[in-house]
């Protein structure tokens, strides 16, 4: 393991202290997950399926106890101030707000009626609205153009987008991106991704981003940490865990050791790893 | 021909009152995807406050304000009770539970105000326009033409703040996906007491015009069945199409009893009459076969 850790970087904006996730009060998905996000940064949450990722998310968001999990140990952070108990609709109050998984834009809403309701929670006048607007509109011009159709009926891009956009509407602090890329073609995925980079410098917004897509992700995260069954396995500065042996192998498929058959590499690493 | 438009209007201005328990169905269901079993129950339930307030001894619009006050209590218990510990549940369990709370209410109600059939007298006579019946020579129901005015301001003003409301815009999002509604910070919890609110005021209105008309009692409670065809015909989803459906139900039920016997009596032999009674139901069958989504309804967008 490194041991530069975000945390010895930078004061922690976001903290997530040791929390156990527990689902329908059996199924333990997280078993003791810590993690920090400094004020103004990118941290990438990589693993595999099921490694427990968007679960992090959703225990930080508190959109966790509509699928009837729970957090039972541990203790989140915003802002030094313990946030565990909010409503999601207090979360986004505060400054956080999840974009989920598979974008989940309203499919009856026109793309400017999902963004419009992204402002929800916010006492914006009229003005203040439409300038908040129009910042997004700058951010994805492909939204205005299609401002007046109908979200269901966009192609996938767009709609990641008109997510992104629609949480950008609550004016966050920092937002939990949850899987941008899935389903995505890689140009879109750069694109995306390009205008996350974007947010992050330009408008001070700070992303904790869950992303099966370790190579992506690495290139724009200043930091990662790698999640396997529930448990943070790897963390370290992005360009340190780019160039780690392991990751590369199990990741981003790249070895110097020659092809290797799956099966053999996975025993070995995970002997190597794991157990030790 | 007079006497086809007297049916045709007779039947158009009935269709009014089944619109506007079709529209409660679709408030609900548009703002929380819930198919409201327990509407038919709500407008008994509306209508008998009413009554019951005034045989306390309420004047009528301390009486209306009263059973609002009651469907107003009746919604956040609901959301309280049922609907909270519901979230992102399948639809069917939800359509399970208002099936319960339509028992429940069924059975509460008459406990609380009695269950005698009572007359309810709202101020608006049954009777015929004498200016239209002098000139037309059509007997136009003053009642029913009070009622489908009220309607259609009622459709105006829920259409407006569906469309044009930063409420009623979280109301339609919250329709359409209840988790992406939560991560964006709409509390879904405010939002259903508001919107079982506003179909508790619906099913007030329809409640006091039914109940004037036909006596409040338990049969009311059937009127809801009345608003299922009138659903698929006019779409789920949609406050026009609840009321596009109400006329066409009611227009085609008047006009199918009266024209339809003479027709079949030359097939078939035997006694024809009560066609009113179940040809909506077949009506809405065509339609399912035809345009599921019914005339206005959101299509299901499906992404391939």
């Amino acid at each position: 393991m490194t041991t530069t850790t975000a945390a010895t970087a930078a004061p922690s904006y976001l903290s997530i202290n040791n929390i156990e996730v527990i689902y329908d009060h059996v199924i333990l998905v997280l078993k003791g997950v810590s993690l920090d996000v400094p004020q103004g940064k990118i941290v990438a949450l990589l693993g595999a399926n099921g490694a427990g990722k968007s679960t992090t998310l959703k225990a930080v968001s508190n959109l966790l106890r509509a699928e009837r999990g729970e957090v039972t140990k541990g203790s989140i952070e915003f802002q030094g101030q313990r946030v565990d108990s909010l409503t999601p609709g207090e979360l986004v109050k505060a400054g956080v707000i999840q974009v989920m998984e598979g974008r989940h834009c309203f499919a009856h809403l026109t793309i400017e009626e999902n963004l419009l309701t992204g402002a929800y929670t916010q006492k914006q006048t009229r003005a203040e609205l439409k300038d908040t607007l129009e910042k997004v509109y700058n951010y994805f011009p492909r939204l205005k153009q299609r401002r007046a159709s109908q979200a269901g009926y966009t192609s996938g891009g767009e709609q990641q987008m008109c997510a992104i956009g629609r949480a950008l509407m609550a004016r966050p602090n920092m937002i939990l991106l949850d899987e941008p890329s899935m389903g995505l073609a890689p140009q879109i995925v750069e694109e995306i991704f390009e205008i996350v980079r974007d947010l992050n410098q330009r408008e001070k917004v700070s992303f904790l981003l869950a992303e099966q897509n370790t190579m992506v992700a690495l290139r724009y995260a200043d930091f990662g940490y790698i999640l396997e069954n529930g448990r943070v396995v790897m963390e370290g500065q992005a360009e340190e865990l780019r160039s780690n042996e392991d990751v590369k192998e199990f990741y981003l498929g790249l070895s110097t050791a020659g092809r290797k058959s799956f099966r053999e590499v996975k025993h070995y690493r995970r002997r190597k790893r794991w157990l030790a | 021909m007079q006497f086809f438009f007297e049916v045709l209007i007779g039947g158009l201005l009935s269709g009014i009152m089944y619109s506007l328990v079709a529209l409660g169905f679709v408030l609900i269901f548009k703002a929380s995807g819930v198919f409201n079993f327990a509407q038919g129950a709500m407008v008994y339930l509306a209508a008998l406050s009413v009554v019951g307030c005034m045989e306390k001894g309420a004047p009528i619009w301390l009486a209306v304000i009263l059973a609002f006050l009651v469907m107003v209590v009746f919604g956040v218990l609901t959301e309280r009770i049922v609907l909270r510990r519901m979230v992102n549940q399948s639809p069917i369990s939800l359509f399970m539970a208002t099936i319960g709370l339509a028992f429940f209410v069924q059975g509460a109600a008459p406990l609380l105000w009695g269950n005698q059939p009572r007359g309810l007298d709202i101020g608006l006579v049954d009777e015929p326009i004498p200016y239209i019946l002098d000139t037309f020579g059509i007997v136009v129901s003053r009642f029913d033409l009070a009622a489908a005015g009220i309607a259609a301001a009622l459709v105006l003003v829920l259409a407006l703040f569906f469309q044009y409301t930063r409420v009623g815009r979280a109301l339609r999002a919250v329709a359409d996906d209840h988790q992406a509604a939560m991560s964006i910070g709409i509390p879904l919890q405010h939002i259903w007491v508001m919107v079982w609110g506003v179909a508790g005021f619906v099913a007030l209105v329809a409640g006091m015009l039914w109940g004037a008309r036909n006596g409040v009692q338990f049969a009311l409670t059937f009127a809801a069945l009345k608003a299922l065809p009138v659903l698929i015909l006019g779409g789920f989803t949609s406050v026009p199409g609840a009321i596009v459906g109400g006329l066409i139900i009611g227009a085609s039920e008047k006009l199918a009893e009266i024209y339809l016997p003479p027709l079949m009596q030359g097939v078939l032999e035997g006694n024809f009459g009560g066609i009113e009674g179940w040809f909506p139901y077949v009506l809405a069958l065509v339609f399912l076969l035809v345009r599921p989504e019914g005339l206005f309804g959101e299509k299901h967008i499906d992404r391939v």
